[in-house]
């Protein structure tokens, strides 16, 4: 592709469509897993993953399913799983919440809140053990930098300067408490700046500004100047869990909801290539309708593959040599 | 006089009842008092007590368990509320090493009433990390009192008594059970923390139940009933201090015991149980203590092996012919328990 938004534009489009996908068949009642969606919060996960590459190791959150996209883009595995599947990422294992897919960088997620942060230390310790250079980045919420585990890790990751890149996806909310009803200070930014971590925040949801700022961070890492920390704002469309819109339970404001919608991701990036890249809308119907094929395929290609067989509960608590 | 009410109700009755008797109780923890009031087993407490007696948390587990420490040492009754067992495992630090010891260690000079309320998940693919029981874990630990409410007399008076109660009472409710409707008195009376229960009376074989299991239990009861087997149902209730005094009592009648517990079998409190029976009813076993439970895996998402990880009524009914050599019992036109009659997703 000679126009580089454009790929920005097609993950955050295939981030987008999934979850499209996801909340008009998950009523069908045959993807019988719990949903933390990402639709709205697509450009932090899309910008970052972009930024990073494929050499990159990414841990994730139950809230990934636009991480694991935009850094895999594993479209047929990652329905697989969700359909629970026997060729799913974990043979159906795992569900939503515990995406993995090591052969395409992405080393784990997980439902319990910040409990993948301290795991990026260890890999980015093995990796630079390793000296490959690879960065590892860990994606959280704004909740999760309520956990001590959070602090911790950052300390320690200060501390050995190992390389990492901290994304804390503040979508303002952990379930529906607000961060000013569970923060006793304004700004996380000036506080994690008080560690020897560099820091950066963006609040503009816009797929390019993230990318290039991940880049910025991604250069203090591999200088060897120890870990970087992203806030980036964010705004999450549906309920915390499930594929509703919630606004009815009048926890958000409409007005902050207007406000973001306003400036969703896939809007601002579709018409800056327009109006500032050149590219003819055609080539980006041409891109969305690739896109749409694709996970069509995915979908219907999942559900003709079988559930597994009972007895594979037992198989995989163990590693066992062959 | 009784009446009938969920065993949610129930939950919402005890803790409402417990802070217009008393000032210094309130609940606290992590979206408690948001608009779904922890699957409304909180409703009405913000409006009627207000944020000093009832508010939500940073998500602080172990730090939040500590502050209950402190308020409880300090004179006040709290009430720390976990929607998963799970997330309690951040709390094991301030649980095991401090809560439990607290009062032994100061020579009895501290006392520490303190009530966490636990609430296990199951079903719709929640997977590993939101399905565990882990009662036996914190039963294993000296100082720590552990409970599992099944009906909603329970919910109601053992809740009450845990609030009363001046010890750390960890409280692990299944949540399935919130709209389980039974009997409860007319006014608000209190439950004793510990001693099992007959459920469902019978004289061939006892089952002693923990939690959910005893609704899969009733269920394998009423079927091999109607075959003329009858079957006796013990809710263990307490999980500690557990006190097998009416259990004993069942099984030196029937001769027959199994434990159903809604946990993993291994290292698990089926396996006190049977210990226990094992030790006191020797001479009038006539075969050894079977234990059901999840199989030894961690819970998978997808249905057909999160449906061969639990254990319910089919698999009591098959060990219950099999210890009695019966011959195996028609269940083509059963219909047991679905949950997806009743929520489908984790919330
Ligand atoms: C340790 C722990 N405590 C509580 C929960 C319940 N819980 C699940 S998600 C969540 C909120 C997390 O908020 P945030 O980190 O901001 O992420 P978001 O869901 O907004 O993406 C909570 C409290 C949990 N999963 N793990």
């Amino acid at each position: 592709m000679s126009y580089p938004g454009l790929e920005l534009y097609k993950k955050l489009y295939l981030a987008r469509r999934c979850e499209e996908y996801i909340v008009k068949y998950y009523p069908q009642n045959d993807m019988k897993t719990p949903m933390h969606m990402s639709m709205g919060q697509e450009a932090v996960a899309v910008g970052v993953c972009h930024a990073v590459g494929s050499t990159g190791l990414v841990l994730a959150t139950y809230r990934s399913h636009a991480a694991f996209l935009a850094h895999t883009q594993n479209v047929p595995l990652f329905f697989s799983e969700l359909y629970g599947r026997v060729n799913g990422l974990a043979n159906g294992k795992s569900g939503s919440m515990h995406l993995a897919d090591p052969d395409h960088g992405h080393w784990g997620s997980s439902g319990i809140v910040a409990s993948t942060i301290p795991i990026a230390l260890g890999l980015a310790f093995a990796q630079k053990r390793k000296n490959t250079g690879a960065t590892t980045v860990v994606f959280f919420g704004d909740g999760a930098i309520d956990e001590g585990s959070f602090w911790e890790s950052i300390n320690v990751a200060a501390l050995m300067k190992l390389p990492v890149l901290f994304v804390c996806e503040d979508n303002g909310y952990a379930v529906h408490t607000p961060s000013k009803k569970r923060h006793g200070y304004d700004s996380i930014v000036d506080i994690v700046g008080q560690f020897r971590c560099a820091t950066f925040s963006d609040d503009s949801n816009d797929v390019e500004s993230i990318c290039n700022m991940t880049q910025q961070a991604l250069s203090i890492i591999q200088a060897g100047g120890g870990p970087v920390f992203l806030h980036i704002k964010c705004y999450r469309y549906l309920e915390h869990v499930g594929i509703n819109d919630d606004m009815k339970d009048a926890y958000r404001p409409v007005e902050i909801q207007e406000a973001w919608l306003k400036k969703d991701c896939l809007v601002l990036q579709r018409l800056r290539l327009i109006n500032e890249q050149g590219v003819e809308e055609i080539v980006i119907q041409q891109l969305e309708e690739q896109v749409e094929t694709s996970i069509h395929h995915s979908i219907v290609a999942a559900k003709q593959y079988s559930s597994p067989d009972p007895s594979q509960l037992f198989h995989g608590v163990f590693y066992e040599e062959n | 006089m009784s009446r009938m009410i969920t065993y949610r109700d129930a939950l919402v009755e005890a803790v409402t009842h417990e802070m217009r008797r008393d000032s210094s109780v309130f609940v606290y923890g992590i979206d408690v008092a948001d608009h779904k009031r922890i699957f409304d087993s909180n409703k009405g407490l913000l409006e009627e007590f207000g944020p000093n007696r009832c508010f939500n948390t940073p998500l602080s587990e172990d730090a939040m368990t500590g502050f209950g420490l402190g308020a409880a040492l300090n004179g006040l009754r709290p009430i720390h509320i976990h929607m998963r067992v799970d997330f309690m495992i951040l709390a094991m630090n301030q649980l095991v090493n401090m809560i439990s010891s607290f009062r032994y260690g100061s020579g009895g000079r501290f006392k520490v009433p303190f009530v966490v309320r636990a609430i296990i998940g199951r079903g719709w693919g929640q997977s590993f990390q939101h399905n565990k029981s882990l009662h036996s874990w914190v039963a294993h630990i000296p100082g720590l009192k552990v409970i599992m409410p099944t009906s909603p007399k329970d919910a109601l008076g053992m809740t009450m008594a845990a609030i009363r109660d001046d010890n750390p009472v960890i409280s692990i409710e299944h949540r399935w059970l919130y709209d389980a409707l039974g009997a409860v008195s007319h006014t608000a009376e209190t439950q004793p923390l510990t001693g099992a229960e007959v459920i469902h009376p019978g004289n061939d074989i006892t089952i002693l139940a923990t939690s959910w299991m005893n609704i899969e239990a009733k269920q394998a009861a009423e079927v091999l009933g109607r075959r003329g087997v009858t079957v006796e149902v013990v809710d263990a209730r307490s999980i500690s201090p557990f006190d097998e005094t009416v259990l004993v009592e069942s099984v030196n009648k029937t001769g027959y015991c199994i434990v159903a517990d809604n946990d993993w079998v291994h290292c698990g409190f089926g396996a006190e149980v049977a210990a226990r029976i094992s030790h006191t009813c020797f001479g009038r076993l006539k075969a050894p203590v079977e234990r059901l439970g999840f199989a030894p895996t961690p819970c998978p998402c997808t249905r057909p092996l999160e449906n061969a990880f639990y254990t319910g009524a089919t698999e009591i009914i098959r060990t219950i012919e099999s210890m009695l050599k019966l011959s195996p019992t028609d269940l083509s036109g059963e219909h047991f328990f679905s949950y997806e009659k009743k929520f489908k997703g984790p919330f």
